[in-house]
């Protein structure tokens, strides 16, 4: 028999073979496979940082571009954007009493044309003042204006005045002047106030003007500045030109883009988190709760939605001084929670099913375990999901009712009322409509863009085709 | 989606292409099949004929566009101007407008007016458009039906000077009792409640139209509802009603004035309220005229060197105060304070931008006549001098007499159109600028603004009136303590008692003297901001005359309207 | 079958009554008053008037008397035409919607199936890039926006040919509705051909296509057979709500265009506070678009066979 003896060594513990499990990648949690995925999504990812500028634009906007969105500028109303601001300094406006002359001849039956027109004062954006000769048995005189020349066809243009005093041969024009050229055409009217075949025209340039206390009650020079009669100054810059009463459109935008952004990330917030309760609260509970709650869903789901929408503004109401947003945020909410209630509800139910739960419940999880480990997590990109994609929808239900006069209050500004105030002068200052539609287009766009690139990422399906 | 797609040759796309290709043919047939069926069925809600042009000089035909089908057909319920607009083309009351808005015989051949009633007698060749003469009788079933209580009709006040009217109305005296009797087919005779000036100009208003009796009690509550639910008297008869979408009025070849009527056809093909809609039918030739512009289109107008017009509604809008003691606006000095600031000619000229408005210096309008000119020549409104400081210490004065610390908040109530709102920003920094005082738009829908009014729950609203008759005392009575329209309860002896004198006097002298009186208690009072006498702005096809725009009756009318081929 | 379907109608039924008592509180509780007008009336005419709606009684018995009439289809007098049934303008205008709407469904259904099929065949391709853009800015323009530039296009294209290719606005030939019915079905369409383009794509790879291709079948034939047709059957799942916002969109075109639509209508109706209109033409809505949806599940059902009716 041979020795056989036992060493210490031999109770050593054999090592083990370790490499085979290592794992080449680390480890990645749901979230932060989310976000690889996202990342690799480029569409999403520029959708994702156009909603961040948007926010940015809408928080800090206001703190960079420091322009009260409510100033009125008189002076320069639907100005365009890189309009030519210098103004000059006159006097304060003077009311004039114009000019009568004392001939009273008797009216005849045709009259012929003016004779000439003058300007009593140079004309400029506060006033423009013309004077003619009186014409011989004239009734009357009307007075024309228009921005185009008036003689290839006698298209004179805008009926500025009828003046009924013969005697009276000048008229003031105080209507909506704009640094232009203008043609004036003023025409006698005979006995029977017929206008006169033949009629004089005067092309008049405007400039525009200023007061030098308007000039410094608006911060355009310092306090200090001496003004004199015929300086120069440059009126107030608004790099997006300004809207129907002169306000600064980019300053406007932003405050808008409050009320637009605002209700259209809160509500779709509340009407989710509604949702979230009532569905989670059905699915868990089941049964006979589960059948009359979901019922009730089904109702308020059958609501034409528009139509509710815009029964509930004005049940509502909006009193003095209000904007009229928590009416609509109400509105929204009360209308749409039970489309993510259904959709809680139904992940709930199937989730509850899941093998995976079954066999945690084996290992001996408790409720708020598998709540928080599993039913939270499984949900929240669908959540997340429809959360994203209701961001535009709401942002277009507000343009909408804006477009129907339903929308937030004046003053405040909003996009959607933006663009239907813009819509109107379309043709003629496109960029009153131009930057809210298109500030809508991008959000909608990059909201939805930003839910694809979401949905995608975040659905556990797609995970394992990888 | 980033999964693979197995290899999809060329060869697999074409072919695919080629059969969507088939299936694009075979769904564009089907389309057509659908198109079909469609037109039929559009054919069934509207016209169903091709449009014809703006002017069809060869058929004598004008196209036009209504803001809205008109609502109520009814005379005895009609109020709003499109309905009373189509009455007027359909209709004819005793006395009509003529061209250059004078007062003419219509129905009625001669009329006389006395101190205590009125006379009319009748035209024998007025017929209904089913060949039966119009007589004394239609007349006067017409008005005892618009002031029957069941009728309840809201213009019914409008026949009130005749005797006993309010007391039926009121449901206190039966309708037998009405001072209004048909002596024979062709003779009308009026009592009157009291001596009435202006009882010419009443006739002419839609309420007293006629309506033939027989005819209304056949109809079941459907009087005026439809085509066939109306009988017409007047220059033109309606032929098609589709509701909302087409109207037709054909010349009436019953009508005693045929003569006058030079145009055959008026057809209505497009109701609308959207201006720009407007303007783009017109540029496309489709209608004749666009009855009024906005401020934004004008620019578009002079570049296309279409012909402006102007004419002034009549209507006179301005800043209404709350005088209930409880708001700040019961304060003069307050009330004084806006008054120095407010600026029509700015307001006008800034921020309505068109022409034919004009700055608003008073409640009575400029076109109003007086004794022998114009009333405001006649008697001219007190002048406001801006001035800032001086508001300012009736501002302080005001405070002291409220007892508050800081300039009040008001609330300033509009209605929900682009231009009410517009006006609401302007005051809003105007006051706020001006004076420190913080104005709450309050902007709702039509109703809601009314109910509010009526209520008196604001304390600044701006306010329009339009006359129902072409006499100061449509405007004048407004700030009667006893009109059911004083919203703001405006209450004051003396204006009152000259209201009074106005309505019963019988002598032009006395009664523009009072109203002259009236416009200096309004001024001294403050007891409203006047900002602006409305004006329109349209434009119509060249060829296109004869149209006539007016502040009181139908507008635009078309009655005395011809083409010609070539202006 | 019957049973679910007739369970269906039931459902429907009361969910039809939940939309009239739901419209019928808001209703009521919305401030201001339909009888008032501008010009004041005296007491006993106001009278009257509350008598002929019903606003004298107690707010309950207004409720039954609603909803008796309703239930034998008697929706009342319009508050503003007074010699006018609800019945009447819902007959009249509700029609001219419903030509636009089915128009415009048909333009989306088509166009999006036709477009998604193309865009998922030529994916990542000019033609993709293009439909795609197309979508993008269906999906993200206002429809207000949209209705008024095409109108204005339309007016361009007009004075560009020098005659009236197609009317700038009205209603009364199918010409009218051509335009208006491509803007309502804009939006559904771009999101039609998105669902379209997705569900194509992931039918590419099914096992099923795979089966098909590999038995030798021609390419034509799996991509008609079998691609499309399966493609397809999620879009008919949304059609049901496509056709309800669709309906009820069609305020915007209805206006800019000047249509005689039971949806201006509304608009009108609700500006003027006119209880038996707007409570009409809610009601009346609401169970047009309950029973759409319920005659769109039935369909659906029939469509497809992996779907059970219970």
């Amino acid at each position: 028999m041979t020795e056989f003896s036992l060493t210490a060594a031999d109770f050593e513990r054999v090592s083990v073979e370790r490499r085979v499990q290592t794992i080449a990648r680390p480890s990645l949690s749901y979230w932060q496979d989310a976000w690889v995925r996202l990342k690799a999504n480029r569409r999403a990812l520029v959708s994702f940082y156009i909603v961040i500028v948007l926010l940015l634009f809408t928080v800090a906007g206001p703190w960079i571009w420091a322009v009260d969105p409510t100033v009125q500028d008189l002076d320069q109303l639907s100005t365009p954007p890189g309009a030519d601001r210098r103004a000059q300094i006159v006097q304060p406006y003077v009311p004039w009493n114009g000019v009568f002359t004392t001939i009273n001849e008797s009216l005849s039956d045709t009259v012929g044309a003016t004779t000439e027109i003058r300007l009593a004062q140079p004309a400029s954006t506060q006033t423009v003042r013309l004077v003619w000769d009186p014409v011989l048995g004239a009734s009357g005189y009307r007075v024309y204006r228009n921005v185009y020349d008036p003689a290839p066809d006698g298209a004179v243009g805008l009926p500025l005045a009828e003046i009924y005093d013969p005697r009276q041969v000048s008229y003031e024009d105080l209507l909506d002047l704009t640094p232009t050229r203008y043609w004036y055409s003023v025409i006698a009217t005979d006995r029977n106030g017929r206008e006169a075949e033949e009629y004089t025209t005067l092309a008049v340039d405007t400039i525009r003007v200023i007061t030098a206390a308007e000039a410094q009650t608006r911060g355009l020079v310092d306090l200090e500045t001496l003004l004199s009669l015929g300086d120069e100054v440059r009126v107030s810059f608004h790099p997006l030109g300004t809207d129907y009463l002169g306000r600064d459109m980019l300053a406007r935008l932003m405050y808008g883009a409050r009320v637009s952004l605002f209700i259209g990330i809160i509500a779709p917030l509340f009407f989710v988190l509604t949702g979230i309760l009532y569905g989670s609260a059905a699915g868990f509970i089941g049964g006979r709760v589960d059948q009359i709650l979901m019922r009730f869903a089904d109702f308020v789901v059958a609501l034409p939605f528009l139509l509710f929408m815009i029964l509930f503004k004005i049940a509502f109401g909006i009193g003095p001084g209000e904007s009229g947003v928590v009416p609509m945020l109400v509105a929204l909410v009360v209308l749409s929670w039970p489309a993510t209630a259904r959709l809680v509800r139904g992940q709930i139910l199937q989730i509850r099913e899941e093998a995976y739960i079954g066999a945690s419940q084996l290992l001996g999880a408790k409720t708020h375990y598998l709540i928080l480990r599993h039913m939270i997590p499984n949900t929240v990109g669908v959540i997340l999901v429809t959360l994203t994609f209701a961001v535009p929808t709401v942002i277009f239900v507000e343009a909408f009712l804006s477009f129907i006069g339903m929308g937030v209050a004046p003053p405040t500004p909003s996009w959607g009322s933006m663009c239907n105030e813009g819509i109107q002068t379309m043709l003629n200052h496109p960029h009153e409509l131009i930057f809210p539609a298109a500030l809508i287009s991008l959000t909608v766009l990059a909201f939805n863009l930003l839910g694809d690139g979401l949905r995608d990422a975040l659905d556990a399906r797609m995970r394992s085709r990888e | 989606m980033s999964n693979t797609i197995p290899n999809v040759s060329n060869s697999l796309t074409r072919s695919a292409s080629f059969q969507l290709v088939w299936l694009g043919i075979a769904a564009t047939l089907g389309f057509a099949l659908l198109m079909v069926l469609l037109s039929w069925a559009s054919a069934l809600t509207g016209s169903g004929t091709s449009t014809l042009n703006a002017i069809d000089a060869e058929s004598g035909t004008l196209t036009l566009q209504l803001s809205t089908e008109p609502p109520q057909l009814d005379s005895t319920r009609a109020t709003d101007s499109v309905s009373i607009m189509i009455l007027g083309h359909v209709m004819e009351g005793l006395l009509r407008f003529d061209a250059n808005n004078q007062l003419v015989p219509g129905v009625a051949e001669r009329w006389e007016i006395r101190e205590d009633g009125a006379t009319f007698w009748l035209r024998e060749d007025a017929r209904w458009s089913d060949g039966l003469p119009v007589t004394a009788h239609d007349f006067s079933f017409a008005w005892h039906a618009a002031l029957a209580p069941e009728t309840a009709s809201e213009y019914a006040f409008i026949l009130y000077p005749l005797k006993n009217a309010e007391a039926i109305n009121t449901g206190t005296l039966p309708g037998d009792a009405l001072g209004v009797h048909a002596i024979n087919d062709r003779v009308l005779e009026v009592e009157f409640e009291q001596p009435l000036a202006y009882f010419e100009e009443l006739v002419a208003f839609p309420t007293y139209n006629p309506i033939r009796e027989d005819f209304y009690r056949n109809r079941d509550g459907r009087y005026g509802a439809d085509v066939e639910d109306l009988l017409y008297n007047g220059p033109f008869e309606m032929t098609v009603w589709v509701h909302g979408a087409h109207l037709r009025l054909e010349k009436n070849t019953d009508y005693w004035d045929r003569e006058r009527v030079r145009l055959n056809v008026i057809d209505i093909p497009y109701f609308t309220t959207d201006t720009t809609a407007a303007l783009n039918l017109f540029k496309d030739g489709q209608i004749a005229i666009v009855d009024y512009l906005g401020a934004e289109q004008l620019d578009e107008v002079l570049r296309q060197r279409w012909e402006l017009l102007r004419f002034g509604d009549g209507s006179v809008w301005f800043l209404a105060f709350n005088f209930d003691s409880g708001r700040a606006t019961s304060n003069w000095h307050l009330r004084k304070a806006l008054q120095l600031v407010t600026d029509p000619s700015e307001l006008v000229n800034r921020i309505i931008k068109l022409p034919g408005n004009l700055p608003g210096k008073s409640l009575f309008p400029v076109w109003l006549q007086g004794v022998n000119g114009f009333f405001r020549q006649e008697y001219p409104a007190p002048q406001i001098a801006l001035d800032a400081s001086a508001a300012r210490e009736h501002l302080r004065l005001a405070m002291e007499e409220l007892g508050l610390d800081e300039p009040p908040s008001l609330a300033l109530l509009v209605d929900d159109t682009p231009g009410a709102g517009r006006q609401a920003e302007y005051f809003q920094n105007l006051y706020g600028t001006q004076l420190g005082i913080d104005i709450r738009i309050d902007r709702q829908i039509f109703k809601q603004r009314l109910a509010k009014m009526q209520n008196q729950d604001f304390d600044l609203a701006t306010y329009g009136w339009g006359p129902d008759f072409a006499d100061p005392l449509t405007f004048g009575e407004l700030f009667a303590s006893w009109n059911p329209n004083n919203n703001g309860r405006f209450s004051n002896q003396e204006y009152d008692q000259s209201v009074r004198l106005a309505q019963s006097s019988l002598d032009p002298h006395i009664r523009m003297n009072a109203f002259g009186r009236q416009q200096e208690i309004l001024f001294e009072e403050v007891a409203l901001i006047p900002n602006y006498e409305r004006g329109r702005v349209y434009i119509k096809d060249r060829r296109l005359q004869g149209v006539v725009r007016r502040a009181v009756g139908p507008d635009p009318d078309f009655t005395n309207a011809y083409i010609v081929e070539n202006p | 079958m019957y049973a679910y379907t007739l369970k269906r109608l039931i459902q429907g039924v009361i969910t039809v009554w939940f939309i009239a008592t739901a419209t019928f509180v808001a209703m009521h509780s919305v401030p201001g008053d339909p009888l008032l007008n501008e010009r004041g009336v005296n007491a006993e005419i106001r009278r009257n008037l509350e008598e002929r709606y019903g606003f004298d009684r107690p707010i309950f018995d207004q409720y039954l008397i609603y909803m008796t009439n309703m239930a034998r289809g008697d929706f009342g007098i319009s508050f503003t035409q007074q010699n006018r049934s609800v019945n009447d303008i819902i007959r009249e205008h509700f029609p001219v919607s419903a030509a636009l709407g089915v128009l415009a469904i048909v333009f989306a259904g088509l166009g999006g199936v036709l477009w998604g099929a193309l865009t998922a065949l030529y994916r990542n391709r000019l033609p993709d890039v293009i439909v795609m853009f197309l979508v993008i800015l269906g999906i993200s323009v206002p429809s207000f926006v949209i209705a008024a530039l095409s109108q204005l296009a339309l007016v361009g294209l007009n004075d560009l040919v020098g005659f009236s290719v197609l009317p700038v606005a009205g209603w009364g030939s199918i010409l009218h509705m051509l335009i208006p019915s491509l803007v309502l079905g804009l939006g559904t369409m771009a999101f039609l051909t998105r669902l379209m383009r997705s569900s194509m794509l992931e039918i590419i790879n099914a096992d099923f296509i795979r089966t098909a291709y590999s038995k030798g079948l021609p390419p034509t034939r799996v991509f008609i057979k079998h691609q499309l047709r399966n493609a397809i059957l999620p879009v008919i799942t949304v059609l049901g709500p496509a056709i309800a916002a669709i309906t009820t969109g069609g305020f915007v075109v209805e206006l800019v265009f000047a249509i005689p639509g039971l949806g201006r209508f509304f608009v009108q109706a609700v500006q003027q506070l006119d209880y038996t209109v707007i409570m009409g033409t809610t009601v009346f809505y609401g169970a047009f678009l309950v029973f759409m949806v319920i005659a769109v599940d039935l369909i659906y059902g029939l469509v497809d066979p992996r779907v059970r009716l219970e």
